[in-house]
């Protein structure tokens, strides 16, 4: 078998992996912001709908929560299996940031887990807020390590190369490096926009099913508040980030628009839509605007915009690919700004809770922040191709010696286990929302308490979840 | 320099996956202990005495990959891609194990038994590989010019399945004192019943391979049987009786918290045992923790933080025990 044939089943078990992956951090980073500040609300107003509505999240988290962490504990340990040669090379610089990530986030997040789902009455209010901030905070020192790590990989600095490998010189370059802000922002931002259509989508379902309580109203609102002013930041954050790209990935942003030759003289012209053919290296059926391309790219009329075939054949990304994901992201984006506008509309002529078009757009929407972030990081890493690290390290000399036969076996009993057990688990989170917040539920006392010699089960336990949907 | 920083990063990566072991050790036995207990309920209660805190135990193993990757990313890469299969096994486990833990208590009661059965074959699965991959890793792996030079299955041995029937007793016992530990009534009357024979099976493992593995690598036999190393050594096997005697002792009395410390005990010596053996070689048998080792710059960067937050970490994790302290019954919010 040949070496190509490895190296892809390689990256198709890795980008299998990651991609189911990214999904269940995405809702936990957004959904452990939004429950402290459900928690803080109700602390401060006492109001009970805030009180409802965490115990109604904290649940879905849950699932969500251990699902994360198991996708998650598989990518810990693929680095090495899959892309030894990329340990060895890189190890110095990604493997302490991802240490840092494992010390300074996933024992936090896990450490007060325990206490903010089984600890409401083993510990007083204050400390129970301070748990669920501490696993909201973690959700976010992690993204922030693993997001240097992937950056580094993508605008690599800070380092010098000995031996054949990466030593480091400057952390604080490497952590810093020049995609790293830009990219941090916009995967924090997609993360909460993500959860804000979700938990959207989920008001927006009882809604029409005539399930009309305070709780889902105010989950509706926030949401909408969210999309309505987060949704357009991101756009704006994308288009730096976009700008970053060009100035240190120009061949991505070639690939990304289609685009294979300037004229000289003229202005590169956006392309919307078209089907790019790597092998012919032309865009086919493209429809164009003209100039738009160096208008959004360099702010200017005049300047071109890097092109394809300026760059070897050998370090081109595939972009049949990332055009096309690309434009999945952006149009889902703006699908959201609309979402958010409407309800903007709505809500100021006070039928938010009642058009059934702006709630069916709402409820096919629920899944449109993770689809555009799969979207974004398909975009992103394709778009890095042919390197592992950029500029210094090809994918092909990053992976690990084994065959295809190997590659197969283990792509096949993920693919199979990743479906059934994570299509089972999204089952379950469905489920749960199905249900819907409950008025005052979580109110009644188990026994024990701090200090007392019995643990309170979870309040989470299939007997009351499945007592509450039959009745 | 005069700081030894391999030798200090090789010290913290034993520590951190001493604490795995131990820790998501007693939580893959209660997995493994499963088809002892019969009744839902009692099996509610044992896989609650874990709940809380299995993540964080899990946490461990995270830590121990990660921190090998940044402080010895030869050994992240060899060790890795030579053990892919039975790691990749231990992870599909692992995975079947922890979606468990949330997925059984979600499931219309009909179907828990599937979760039932994905707990216990995860738990076995995760744990049996983990002691093949651990056996494989003392057998040795073979490296020319930094890179893994075996074939696929070098890891498929007599004694690294050993190892895995091995690490599966020992993580049983290290769950059934848990259990003996944190439940009551007749859990933990069964618990107690099953503890003797375990003990007695485990200190049968722990006599095989320690008689396998001098018998089988003249360096390992020359670490331990060269003088005065005898001596140094001598305590470790000693002590290995004495905590085995004191286990049953203490089973038979029917103590609660003393078996489960003196398993703690028990396992903590076999894994000293195993490091005096393969010192100071992280990818054995011949490449050693400053061959292996990540430049100062990156073991440096490292440190910093993680002579900080260690503590830490241990500090929340003993509170998280220490706010779910006590024993689990029944009753506990099923009603």
């Amino acid at each position: 078998m040949s070496v190509l044939e490895a190296l892809d089943l390689a990256r198709i078990q890795f980008a299998f992996t990651v991609s189911f992956h990214i999904l269940f951090p995405a809702i936990t980073i957004g959904l452990a912001s939004y429950l402290a500040v459900l928690e803080g609300l109700w602390l401060r107003t006492n109001q009970q709908v805030y009180r409802d509505l965490y115990h109604f999240w904290s649940k879905i988290f849950a699932v969500n929560f251990g699902m994360g962490v198991v996708s998650g504990l598989v990518m810990a340990y693929q680095f090495g299996t899959n892309w030894s040669r990329f340990s060895d090379f890189a190890g110095a610089v990604t493997g302490p940031l991802l240490t840092y990530e494992v010390l300074t986030a996933f024992f936090l997040e896990a450490g007060f887990l325990g206490v903010m789902l089984f600890g409401w009455n083993r510990v007083g209010r204050g400390l129970h807020f301070f748990s669920t901030c501490m696993v909201a905070l973690g959700t976010l020192v992690s993204t922030f390590w693993i997001l240097a790590s992937n950056s580094w990989m993508q605008t690599p600095q800070g380092h010098e190369i000995i031996d054949g490998r990466v030593i480091p010189v400057d952390w604080l370059a490497i952590v810093f490096n020049p995609s790293f802000p830009y990219r941090l922002m916009h995967m924090a931002t997609a993360a909460f926009v993500a959860t804000a259509f979700f938990v959207g989508a989920s008001a927006a379902w009882h809604l029409l099913r005539g399930r009309d309580n305070p709780a889902v109203r105010k989950m509706l609102s926030m949401a909408m508040w969210m999309a309505l002013i987060v949704a357009p930041i991101q756009a704006v954050i994308g288009d730096f980030h976009g700008l970053n790209t060009l100035k240190h990935q120009p061949v991505k942003i070639a690939a990304i628009e289609g685009h294979w030759e300037n004229v000289t003289g003229e202005p590169t012209p956006l392309i919307l839509f078209g089907i790019p053919d790597m092998k012919a290296e032309t865009t086919r059926f493209k429809i164009e605007i003209p100039a738009l391309g160096s208008l959004i790219l360099t702010h200017s009329l005049d300047k071109q915009v890097p092109a394809m075939k300026e760059f070897p054949p050998e370090d081109r990304p595939n972009s049949s690919i990332v055009f096309w994901s690309f434009r999945v992201m952006v149009g889902l984006g703006l699908l959201m700004i609309f979402v958010g506008l409407w309800s903007l509309w709505l809500r100021k002529r006070g039928t938010l809770y009642s058009s059934r078009p702006f709630l069916y757009l709402t409820l096919w929407m629920g899944p449109s922040g993770l689809i555009a972030i799969l979207a974004g990081w398909f975009t992103t890493e394709i778009g890095r191709q042919p390197w592992v690290v950029y500029g210094l390290l090809r994918t092909a000399d990053g992976v690990s010696n084994h065959d295809a036969t190997q590659l197969s076996i283990t792509l096949v009993a993920f693919v199979v286990v990743y479906f059934a057990l994570f299509g089972t688990g999204l089952g379950y989170m469905m489920r749960l929302v199905r249900k819907g917040p409950k008025p005052s539920e979580g109110d009644h006392h188990t026994p024990g308490g701090p200090g007392q010699q019995h643990t309170p089960a979870r309040p989470l336990s299939a007997a009351d979840d499945y007592q509450a949907e039959v009745n | 320099m005069g700081i030894d920083l391999p030798l200090i990063w090789a010290v913290i990566i034993i520590f951190g996956v001493m604490m795995y072991v131990v820790m998501d050790g007693f939580d893959l036995g209660i997995g493994m202990l499963f088809p002892f207990v019969k009744d839902a309920r009692d099996r509610d209660v044992m896989m609650n005495t874990v709940a809380p805190v299995w993540d964080g135990n899990e946490t461990w193993l995270i830590l121990g990959g990660a921190a090998l990757f940044g402080a010895f990313p030869l050994a992240y890469a060899v060790v890795l891609e030579a053990l892919y299969l039975p790691l990749i096994l231990m992870l599909i486990g692992l995975i079947f194990r922890g979606v468990a833990f949330e997925f059984r208590f979600k499931a219309k009661p009909a179907k828990r038994h599937l979760w039932d059965k994905a707990f216990i074959w995860g738990s076995l699965v995760a744990t049996f590989s983990q002691g093949v991959a651990l056996g494989a890793f003392i057998e040795g792996i073979k490296v020319v010019e930094r890179r893994y030079a075996g074939g696929a299955l070098d890891w498929l041995t007599p004694f690294s399945l050993f190892c895995g029937l091995g690490l599966v007793v020992a993580y049983t016992l290290l769950g059934c004192t848990w259990l003996v530990m944190k439940t009551e009534g007749p859990l933990q009357q069964r618990m107690h019943d099953v503890a003797r024979p375990l003990a007695l099976v485990l200190l049968v493992v722990i006599a095989v391979v320690s008689l396998w593995t001098p018998l089988a690598y003249p360096q390992i036999a020359a670490r331990w049987f060269s003088m005065p190393n005898l001596l140094w050594f001598l305590p470790v096997p000693i002590l290995v009786l004495v905590t085995c005697y004191g286990l049953l002792r203490a089973v038979a009395r029917n103590a609660h918290y003393t078996p489960f410390l003196l398993t703690l005990a028990l396992i903590f010596l076999g894994y000293s045992g195993l490091g005096i053996s393969l010192w100071p070689n992280i990818i054995p048998p011949s490449i050693s923790i400053w061959e292996a080792a990540a430049p100062p710059q990156s073991q440096g960067f490292m440190l910093v933080g993680t002579l900080f937050i260690l503590p830490i970490i241990l500090g929340y994790t003993f509170w998280s025990y220490y706010v779910f302290r006590g024993k689990v019954t029944h009753e506990d919010g099923y009603h």
